[in-house]
């Protein structure tokens, strides 16, 4: 009786764990590739997130705001660590309003490493404007708000293609096959050589694909790596302790007469 | 009780104790005779202690960078998460320390149903504790709020609007809870407040709790009542103490676990999109240890007799300690008992996966036939099986179980294959 009791649970459970990551839309499943930000000590690769950036930037940027990003985040432990140099210089580049300044009026400046991403667009409004009514979601946190995560964002920027025989497209809709309901208003955004990398490499759809992806999830998680060393740490003191009090409570625990 | 009178060694304690009698408390505290026999799943008490003190003591400094305001809460938590020091650590343990926490009052309230903890004489410390399983679900869903996601504001948009059933009064109460006609600014400020308030109410609960423990003492597996102190009692320092901390301690890799390497498998991706009135997300669920719950307000069709069937779920907990007519407190010697124990255990669980599914065809029907059935197992299954059940004869004490080939032994050796180890 206990044994079908504990089959029995083992088989609901199971059920249940394996069905909650199934949503009811059936999706294809994620493209396979190797993300250097897994497991057990998980690190960002370091170029990879400086091409990333450079993808972002030359790409991404146009449509899509990065409103929680810094720039001294660019050169912080953990990140692309661009040099502080490297950092303050793509700061230059871009141009914030300050002020208002003694005489009252605003005015425009180089930005600092201590001024947020520059955005696109004003505000959501001229961003809706600008893209045929679809709003082109902030990606400081995007990784994290999309089931599937990175897997997710690389399958999607490589997932489009012509749409199977009687799908109809409007003006301006695309088809992905990783998209919820199969239609985006994003048209393909990567394709081979559309950039030249600072550092050399082939510039392929698939190698952009994955740059632009690691540099979404460091900018989601930018204290992952911190995160994977302290917990490392954690378990590992845990453990060892974990073992000294079972010793120390079984001595205790052997001065009480045995049990019938 | 059978504390011995207790009078500090030193002159300054003595003055001290005479007139105010922590040392009193203290030494009560540490001599508390306490069967020998707890299992592990005894420990619980003392992991949820911790759950409480851990998000207490995370969320007080999550408030001092938080902002509650509808413009600025998202992106506080952004910035909790990437300036301020260790912020991800604080926020990621009081976000699935919550998850720990359900975690572990779920494993208590099911070891408190499968040993019969909540019959005489401990009605009061049971109801206490679905008091505090109250608030812990209102301090929970208020947190979720917080974060200001998606997830929150339509999570908050479903449940406040469940007042709106109520007859005649229910539109003026949910405007009256929200603040204004909508969930807005005025409803996630309140929440902060009440969020932060709650958790010392359930401090003071947990005082009363265990006061009111202290007063017969601890159940055990056996179920039978023990004299105190005896042969089967052990002093709860240093022996549940210890025992207790390794139990802890194994809880807390579990915990680390997924706050260093899966920190937000338990939540919804969603709720890392702000807020929008004007987008629904396409299917709105609330946090795994709501979902059964959930199952069952969604199953019945009438929206006020669904929040109604909700409410009694929780409820119908309050008055188990009559609605159980069995003597016998343990499931160890109640051999039918135990099968529909599990059968509940299995009922809930479906409950919560159907929870979390789309309410239609199949899961509905299912959901329907689980809340059915967890409202028969309180009001049919337990009454009738108190009068029929023929349950197995009871030990004398928890030395001396009962001689001669009783066939439950098997059964309860699961309990002492545990006490083995420690041994």
């Amino acid at each position: 009786m206990s044994k079908l009791k504990n089959i029995l649970f083992v088989l609901i459970f199971s059920i249940i764990v394996l069905n909650s990551s199934n949503s009811a839309e059936k999706s294809p499943p994620f493209l396979e590739t190797k993300w250097t930000f897994k497991g057990l000590f998980g690190k960002f690769d370091r170029a990879s997130l400086q091409r990333g950036y450079q993808v972002y930037t030359e790409v991404c940027a146009s449509c899509h705001s990065m409103k929680y990003l810094t720039y001294r985040n660019l050169a912080e432990k953990g990140g692309p660590e661009f040099s502080e140099a490297e950092a303050k210089a793509i700061a230059a580049s871009f141009e914030v309003t300050d002020g208002p300044d003694s005489t009252g009026e605003m005015f425009v400046r180089p930005a600092k490493l201590s001024d947020k991403f520059v955005m696109p667009y004003a505000n959501e409004q001229e961003a809706k404007a600008a893209n045929g009514g679809a709003y082109p979601p902030d990606m400081s946190v995007l990784v994290k708000a999309r089931k599937g995560g990175a897997d997710y964002i690389y399958s999607l920027l490589l997932g489009y293609s012509e749409p199977p025989e009687g799908v109809e497209l409007d003006d301006g809709v695309y088809y992905n096959k990783y998209m919820y309901g199969n239609k985006i208003k994003m048209p393909a955004p990567l394709s081979d050589d559309l950039i030249e990398y600072t550092d050399g490499t082939k510039a392929t759809a698939e190698q952009m694909s994955k740059d632009v992806t690691n540099f979404l999830m460091w900018s989601a998680e930018p204290h992952l790596e911190q995160r994977h060393k302290t917990g490392f740490r954690v378990i590992a003191y845990l453990i060892i302790l974990t073992i000294l009090v079972y010793f120390t409570m079984k001595k205790i625990w052997s001065r009480v007469e045995p049990k019938v | 009780m059978s504390d011995h009178e207790y009078t500090p060694s030193s002159k300054f304690g003595k003055w001290f104790n005479d007139r105010l009698p922590l040392l009193t408390l203290a030494n009560h505290l540490t001599d508390y005779p306490t069967p020998k026999n707890l299992n592990y799943w005894w420990t619980f008490g003392g992991i949820l202690t911790f759950c409480l003190i851990t998000q207490i003591v995370t969320g007080l400094v999550l408030a001092m960078h938080y902002i509650a305001h509808a413009d600025m809460a998202f992106s506080s938590v952004e910035h909790i998460m990437r300036d301020v020091n260790y912020g991800w650590l604080l926020r990621y343990v009081h976000a699935n320390g919550a998850s720990m926490f359900f975690l572990a009052v779920y494993i208590h309230i099911f070891r408190s149903l499968f040993y019969g903890s909540y019959k005489s004489p401990r009605e009061i410390i049971w109801i206490l504790g679905i008091i505090i399983y109250l608030l812990m679900m209102a301090a929970a869903f208020m947190g979720y709020v917080l974060p200001w996601g998606q997830m929150s504001f339509w999570g908050a948009t479903v449940i406040t609007n469940l007042f709106s059933a109520i007859p005649l009064v229910g539109e003026s109460i949910t405007t009256w809870l929200w603040g204004g006609y909508s969930v807005d600014n005025p409803t996630l400020t309140r929440f902060f407040t009440l969020h932060y308030l709650i958790p010392f109410l359930i401090l003071g609960l947990v005082v009363l709790h265990i006061w009111a423990l202290h007063v017969p003492g601890n159940n055990n597996p056996v179920g039978i009542d023990i004299k105190k102190p005896s042969k089967d009692t052990v002093p709860f320092h240093p022996y549940i103490v210890i025992k207790d901390a390794f139990a802890l301690l194994m809880f807390c890799i579990v915990f680390a676990l997924f706050v260093f390497y899966q920190p937000n498998i338990l939540g919804h991706a969603d709720n890392y999109i702000e807020a929008d009135p004007l987008v629904t997300p396409a299917h709105i669920v609330p946090e795994w240890y709501l979902l059964p719950f959930y199952a069952i307000l969604r199953s019945v069709p009438d929206k006020l007799m669904g929040v109604v069937a909700m409410l009694s779920a929780i409820l119908i907990l309050a008055a188990l300690p009559w609605l159980d007519t069995s003597k016998v407190r343990s499931a160890v010697f109640r051999p039918l008992f135990r099968q529909f124990y599990w059968i509940l255990v299995a009922d809930v669980l479906i409950l919560g996966y159907v929870g979390a599914m789309p309410a239609e065809g199949l899961y509905l029907l299912i959901a329907r036939v689980a809340t059915a059935y967890y409202f028969a197992h309180f009001l049919i299954i337990l009454p009738v099986l108190g009068w029929k059940e023929k349950t197995t004869p009871l030990p004398l004490s928890i030395t001396e179980p009962v001689l001669g080939g009783s066939p439950n032994l098997a059964a309860a050796r699961s309990d002492e294959k545990i006490e083995k180890t420690i041994k």
